[in-house]
């Protein structure tokens, strides 16, 4: 009896996924050995050969040379005996279904290449054509593709030779990679002709602004069931328990934000706030935190015998995570100086970015924003996060007419939502509380009282 | 390679394998003389074995079955050389590297494995090996060692007057671990306290791709010198020179002859490790000339002049292919460790903390697809 094995690519460099097959050393027909070299392959660190794992006769080599592989996926299959040490195996047992299973396994691998890989090294391949990297760099365009990024004074132009690789460090290749952003398609600007970490996330900005505009194509099946579990369910149950426990109360108001807008801009160069990322959402939880203080019953929790009002606060941000909306808070953020705050904020969205929220973070909230602006929306009727009896929504913030004096003036607007649980917040509370905010946004100055 | 040809060098055993202990070595040459028949078969065997596994290990790692893997290829002879210049009292701090002593001191093979296969910690007992476990952190065993020695030296068990009861410690390093403040640390302590311990740096050439240029402007084994401890270079390619100086030095530390610096020279053939490809920062011709001062080569050739005969060869072959059978079957059907076995060496006892984080993982875990 003999049975199919497959040597499925091994990650042979700690953290790599993928590698490129440089040249076969067998052929189908062949009879292998174990730890006998079948493959040389290339990955973001070196080049590797490969010892096939078992021994015995090759069916198929399941990709081309210049192919890139993903880790995990077959690389050969083979017949082997029965019993054979090393062999990872299909259920298959007999060479003569051998083909049927050989061709459903490689189709599982097609399908794979149809995903955009998410490569450390080598940005993201073409996901319209076959995967397959350029051994060479590709001719960078001759107008820079980063906007506001210019070569600092004094630099000499940096040559570009169209048949070098792409020079980028490690890291740099790294946050292309978490970015999406395709190496071989950005004008570097370092000194060595090297890609920049300003290059990649100029690119990546860049790349943001078109992301949205291409419609996917409708999917063929008329429905598509996702199971509600993990976190969906989560977000379900907590958002039916609030809405129907609390009787929420919206508000709603505009507010002309542009001195907001330019107090980010000048925190955004000052060098204290260098490194750090400083957005409106950091104004926008400062002047909450200040109409707080001035409105302490909407920073409190409600039950049964009494309202707990809270003398600190534990500022939530809603966060969209892939695995679903969190709210992680940050812990006394009432004592924190402006520039605390704005890593706190940053830290906050890259734990949530990351999936590394832990259940510490989201416990404990007594406040909640929700940044529903930088979706585009001017402003929605957020759900209480449990526990809690005031929510702020921060809509998007653009220019728009307003009236200055009398006249008509083109000033950065947006609209401020709250949401307030009635039995503890009364209107005029609730919407002091809102107008503070408002007066805060619009004069920002107001945070040095 | 020709800068180190000024420096002297303790060499018993020429890359030809012509034996000889120059004059002013005799005292290193009168351990040798102690050694019997068996002992050369010993060294030859464990230096061969050695070489096998470290060999299958690549391949297991090449076909998935470890995370990673540290070659040792070209250094057998400063492990095994130097690991039976050990006592059986004395206390061993290796680096990550140290296949070959591990093999002088019966660490279980599988055990190094699982380890890089991540399934375990290293697994072995270091109280009753007297073989610590390997120092990931480099530089950081070489602290370690040093802090045992102190303890040696202040429970009294250095030149007791009975040479059986007289401790020593030895710590294995690289030439890229001089190069950390640790090492520079442990020599100031060593010397300092006058303890019983042997600084066994194996200079392989490479720090991953810094040659030991870069690292230092003196011979190594000078480099405590302005601490206190004095040093020696050895051929590290030289089973023979390896075992001798270490017994001996091992033997000063016992009699309370304080800290000593071993440089054993010797060459990395293989990668820093299966992460790194060499290709990219040294020439085929500097390997080629360290491959023709193969330490296994050199020791064959010696023995085959004692008289050693086809067989015993044939018989470490057939060992070695035995060896590489099993461990490649053992690492094949080695099992994941339980999810819950992280939590369970933390502290001895439940610790609320510990639980938490274990409740914690285990909803998140069951969060991906499970019921709840």
């Amino acid at each position: 009896m003999s049975k199919i094995a497959y040597f499925n690519l091994p990650d042979v460099g700690e953290g790599l996924t993928e590698a490129e097959i440089v040249s076969w050393k067998v052929k189908p027909g062949d009879t292998v050995k174990v730890n006998q070299v079948v493959v040389e392959i290339e990955t973001a660190k070196s080049l590797v050969e490969l010892p096939c794992p078992f021994e015995g006769v090759i069916s198929e080599l399941m990709a081309a040379e210049g192919d890139t592989v993903e880790v995990g996926k077959p690389l050969i299959s083979a017949t082997v005996a029965d019993g054979a040490v090393g062999a990872t195996v299909s259920e298959a047992a007999s060479v003569a279904t051998a083909h049927e299973a050989v061709a459903e396994v490689a189709a599982t691998a097609a399908a794979a290449e149809e995903r955009t890989p998410n490569l450390v090294g080598y940005g993201v391949a073409d996901p319209n054509g076959p995967v397959r990297r350029k051994r060479v760099g590709v001719v960078p365009p001759a107008v820079p593709v980063v906007p506001g990024v210019p070569a600092p004074a004094g630099h000499l132009a940096v040559p570009t030779h169209p048949e070098t690789h792409v020079l980028a460090k490690p890291p740099i290749r790294k946050l292309a990679a978490d970015l999406g952003v395709d190496l071989s398609k950005v004008a570097p600007t370092g000194l060595n002709g090297d890609i920049t970490r300003e290059d990649v996330l100029g690119s990546a900005q860049q790349a943001s602004v078109f992301r949205n505009l291409s419609t996917p194509a409708a999917p063929s099946e008329r429905e598509e069931r996702i199971p509600v579990k993990g976190v969906r369910k989560a977000i379900a149950n907590a958002m039916v328990s609030s809405a129907f426990t609390a009787p929420h109360v919206s508000i709603f108001v505009d507010v002309d934000a542009t001195r907001t807008m330019e107090y980010v801009k000048r925190l955004k160069a000052s060098t204290d706030f260098a490194g750090t990322k400083v957005t409106p959402l950091l104004i926008m939880a400062k002047a909450m935190m200040w109409a707080v203080r001035r409105n302490p019953m909407v920073n409190a929790t409600f039950t049964a015998e009494e309202i707990i009002v809270h003398n600190f606060v534990n500022f939530g941000i809603a966060a969209a995570t892939p695995r679903g909306l969190i709210v992680p808070n940050i812990k006394d953020a009432d004592k924190m100086s402006m520039l605390e705050l704005a890593q706190a904020i940053e830290q906050l969205a890259a734990t949530a970015r990351e999936g590394k929220t832990t259940p510490a973070d989201m416990k404990d909230g007594t406040i909640t924003i929700t940044n529903i602006g930088v979706f585009g929306v001017d402003t929605g009727t957020p759900i209480l996060n449990p526990g809690e009896v005031a929510i702020v929504a921060l809509g998007s913030i653009r220019p728009k007419p307003w009236v200055v004096n009398n006249e008509i003036q083109v000033r950065q607007v947006t609209t401020i939502g709250a949401t307030f649980d009635h039995r503890v917040v009364d209107g005029d509370v609730a919407s002091r509380f809102v107008q503070d905010v408002a007066s805060v946004i619009e004069e920002p100055a107001l945070l040095l009282d | 390679m020709n800068e180190n040809d000024s420096v002297p060098m303790v060499q018993m055993l020429s890359p030809e394998g012509e034996f000889a202990v120059p004059k002013n070595y005799a005292e290193y040459g009168s351990y040798i003389e102690r050694l019997t028949e068996e002992d050369f078969l010993k060294f030859y065997r464990d230096m061969a074995r050695c070489r096998r596994f470290d060999n299958e290990a690549t391949a297991l790692q090449r076909q998935g079955q470890l995370g990673l893997w540290i070659p040792a290829i070209g250094q057998e002879a400063a492990q095994i050389g130097s690991g039976y210049g050990v006592g059986h009292g004395d206390h061993i701090f290796p680096s990550y590297r140290e296949h070959g002593v591990a093999i002088t001191h019966g660490i279980e093979l599988m055990s190094i494995l699982k380890m890089l296969r991540g399934v375990n910690h290293g697994g072995w007992n270091p109280e009753e090996t007297r073989f610590h476990l390997y120092g990931i952190v480099l530089g950081s065993q070489v602290l370690h060692a040093t802090g045992y020695a102190m303890g040696v030296k202040f429970d009294g068990k250095v030149n007791t007057g009975n040479k059986a009861d007289d401790l020593a410690v030895i710590s294995y390093f690289g030439d890229g671990a001089t190069a950390e403040g640790d090492v520079s640390e442990s020599f100031l302590f060593a010397a300092n306290t006058q303890s019983p311990i042997v600084f066994f740096c194996q200079n392989n050439q490479w720090a991953i791709s810094s040659p030991t240029a870069s690292q230092t402007r003196v011979p190594l084994y000078r480099r405590g010198e302005g601490f206190g401890v004095p040093g020696i270079r050895i051929d590290g390619n030289d089973v023979l020179a390896s075992y001798a100086v270490t017994a001996k030095h091992m033997d000063d530390a016992r009699a309370g002859a304080g800290p000593f610096m071993i440089e054993a020279l010797t060459y990395r053939i293989g990668a820093h490790t299966t992460s790194d490809d060499p290709t990219k920062y040294r020439s085929d011709e500097e390997v080629a000339y360290w491959t023709a001062r193969d330490p296994l080569k050199r020791f064959e050739i010696f023995l085959r002049r004692q008289g050693i005969g086809e067989d015993f060869f044939e018989e470490v072959a057939e060992a070695g292919e035995k060896l590489a059978t099993e461990i490649r079957e053992a690492t094949f059907a080695l099992k994941n460790p339980d999810m819950e076995d992280m939590f369970k060496h933390v502290y001895s006892q439940p610790h609320p903390v510990i639980d938490e984080q274990l409740d914690w993982l285990k909803r998140y875990e069951a969060s991906f697809g499970g019921e709840n």
